[in-house]
């Protein structure tokens, strides 16, 4: 297949999935705005506002708690919407057989994961940006460094959507894919700092929370939007980074040898 | 290494001695080996379970082999499968469409897979749907679509990279006698004009209609490979059911044909291909006995087909005893 017929295909994948987000837009957009306004108006405003300043920045600014969790509320969705998004599509796909339409094809493995990773991206960055303007109804956000702040969210969204894909390719039924998001995902997130500074943390719970990967994600999203950060940005870069080299080269191996897809 | 060129002697489809031992340690395949022609419209018959699919699934690259290779137009599929896939279109066994996207929607994707462009996909999901009789419902969702117009619809999707070798994985399972006969019309017309067509069914008298080549498989192992017209020279005895015009309270002795009496009204006769018709007739009306309508017991195909089975049952010691 040449080049010309890869990115035919490849804008394929990517067209169904967004036509997929924008159908079934009540399952996939509107969630994430009512819980992330129950978050903003429950731990923002009611119990934030008793909270007061969380932080302050290096200009001196305080930063006040619902300023302080915008962020992570933030990348909290746009990480639960992308392996979400993937999780369901892709096995749905196997389960409805239709990835045989793909798998018969000539394009190559790579397509299918790059198709499919760019559709749980672009429903992160919907849901991402529907969050954004409603933590605008209150509090203030300013973009300190734009170029980090998209980094990461691109970044994050990839290394969850590569996941997720690795738990569809493996999930044989839908409790399946429900696991990981349910007993890892959530339970990570909430210990990655969207709620709470971790120096804040007594040793060994400081120590260990920099073992949680989402924990670098969130600190260097709240450095983009709020030029403050838990981490050091190199780390958090060379972490996410390196999360989509493994799980994109496990994924890419899985496809090649059409483990759970080809018999 | 210098890769081989398809030239118009290259066979469409070539299989050496293919093996597939699943997981659960079933051997679907035990060292098949094929070819099919150029042009050629090629039935693989086979009971259920014989390894048909499993077949299929590895020419379509949604099997892995365990050993041997597969070949379309002299590419490997196993090498060179990109390449491979650009020729074949698939038609499947099972539905695998998505059953919330709309028929027209289903085969512009199908055809973006391909890497063919989108103007062109529609221009030709317009032409599929229209000469499948399912222009009408491109716009509707499939779910809502019934069993026959699935089946068209999968016919429709695999046409969409035009391929020249189109595998169908009995396509007209479920299908009433009316859009099958729709269906085989519009494949005819597909292998008219040069697309080589593999077929699997169960609807042995349409193969036998349609298809020029044969291969029968068996418990994963070829057990006949050769043309139809050879095949069902093989057949050395027609059986006839015979309705009569009046009671026939005795049957008479006439040479070379076995008269079984089914009911008063109806009789079987049993005679070697070489003895003619008239000569039958003329020996029942000697004895008085009209006949009103006659029709084969069996299919042709069916008959040598279940022969063969049979025989390979025995052969391989899983007959009946």
């Amino acid at each position: 297949m040449n080049a010309e017929g890869t990115l035919i295909a490849l804008g394929t994948i990517v067209r169904r999935e967004m036509m997929r987000i924008l159908r079934i837009w009540s399952q996939t957009l509107l969630p994430p705005a009512i819980t992330m306004t129950l978050y903003f108006v429950i731990f923002g405003s009611l119990i934030g506002s008793r909270i007061g300043v969380m932080t302050h920045r290096p200009d001196g600014t305080s930063i006040s708690y619902i300023e302080y969790i915008a962020p992570g509320l933030i990348m909290m969705s746009v990480i639960q919407n992308a392996y979400g998004n993937i999780t369901s599509s892709f096995f749905g796909a196997k389960f409805q057989r239709f990835v045989e339409e793909m798998l018969v094809s000539p394009m190559p493995s790579w397509t299918i994961l790059a198709g499919y990773v760019s559709g749980a991206v672009l429903r992160g960055f919907m849901v991402g940006i529907i969050v954004l303007l409603l933590s605008l109804f209150f509090t203030k956000i300013h973009l300190y460094h734009p170029f980090i702040t998209l980094s990461t969210f691109l970044l994050a969204s990839v290394i969850f959507a590569l996941l997720g894909f690795i738990n569809a390719i493996f999930a044989r039924k839908f409790d399946d894919i429900a696991i990981i998001p349910t007993f890892i995902l959530t339970p990570l997130t909430y210990l990655g700092g969207v709620f709470y500074n971790v120096a804040q943390l007594p040793t060994p719970w400081r120590e260990i929370s920099h073992l949680n990967p989402i924990l670098y994600m969130v600190s260097a999203f709240r450095y983009g939007l709020l030029g403050v950060s838990d981490i050091n940005l190199v780390w958090a870069y060379a972490v996410m980074l390196g999360f989509v080299v493994v799980f994109g080269t496990i994924c890419l191996n899985l496809l090649h040898r059409g483990v759970g897809l080809r018999s | 290494m210098t890769i081989p060129q398809p030239t118009s002697s290259t066979p469409a489809l070539e299989v050496e001695h293919l093996k597939k031992t699943y997981p659960n340690g079933v051997e679907a395949l035990k060292g098949v080996s094929l070819s099919v022609q150029p042009g050629d419209f090629y039935a693989l018959l086979g009971p259920n379970g014989a390894g048909k699919s499993t077949l299929i699934g590895v020419i379509s690259s949604l099997v892995n082999a365990t050993s041997g290779e597969a070949r379309v137009f002299g590419v490997p599929i196993h090498s060179r499968r990109s390449e491979a896939m650009q020729m074949i279109g698939l038609v499947p066994q099972e539905m695998n469409f998505n059953l919330f996207e709309q028929p027209f929607q289903i085969c512009v994707n199908q055809a973006g897979f391909y890497g063919v462009d989108r103007k062109i996909a529609a221009v030709r999901a317009e032409k599929y749907l229209k000469q499948l009789a399912l222009w009408d419902k491109a716009f509707e969702i499939s779910r809502t679509l019934s069993g026959g117009m699935k089946r068209r619809l999968l016919i429709a999707r695999a046409m969409m990279n035009e391929p020249r070798l189109l595998i169908l994985d009995e396509p007209t399972a479920g299908v009433d006698i009316e859009i099958r006969r729709s269906m085989w019309k519009f494949i005819k017309s597909i292998n008219d004009a040069g697309t080589t067509v593999i077929l699997t069914t169960h609807y042995l008298e349409e193969a036998e209609q349609l298809c020029r080549n044969i291969a029968i498989i068996d418990h994963g192992r070829l057990i006949e490979n050769t043309a139809m017209k050879t095949l069902l020279g093989k057949l050395d005895v027609e059986t006839f059911v015979l309705d009569l015009t009046n009671a026939c309270a005795e049957l008479p002795l006439i040479d070379d044909v076995r008269l079984t009496r089914l009911d008063e009204r109806t009789v079987e006769a049993e005679m070697s291909r070489t003895h003619d018709l008239n000569s039958l007739f003329a020996a029942l009306s000697a004895h008085g006995i009209t006949v009103t309508s006659m029709r084969n017991k069996a299919n042709r195909l069916e008959e040598l087909f279940v022969r063969l089975i049979d025989a390979n049952e025995v052969a391989t010691g899983k007959g009946v005893a």
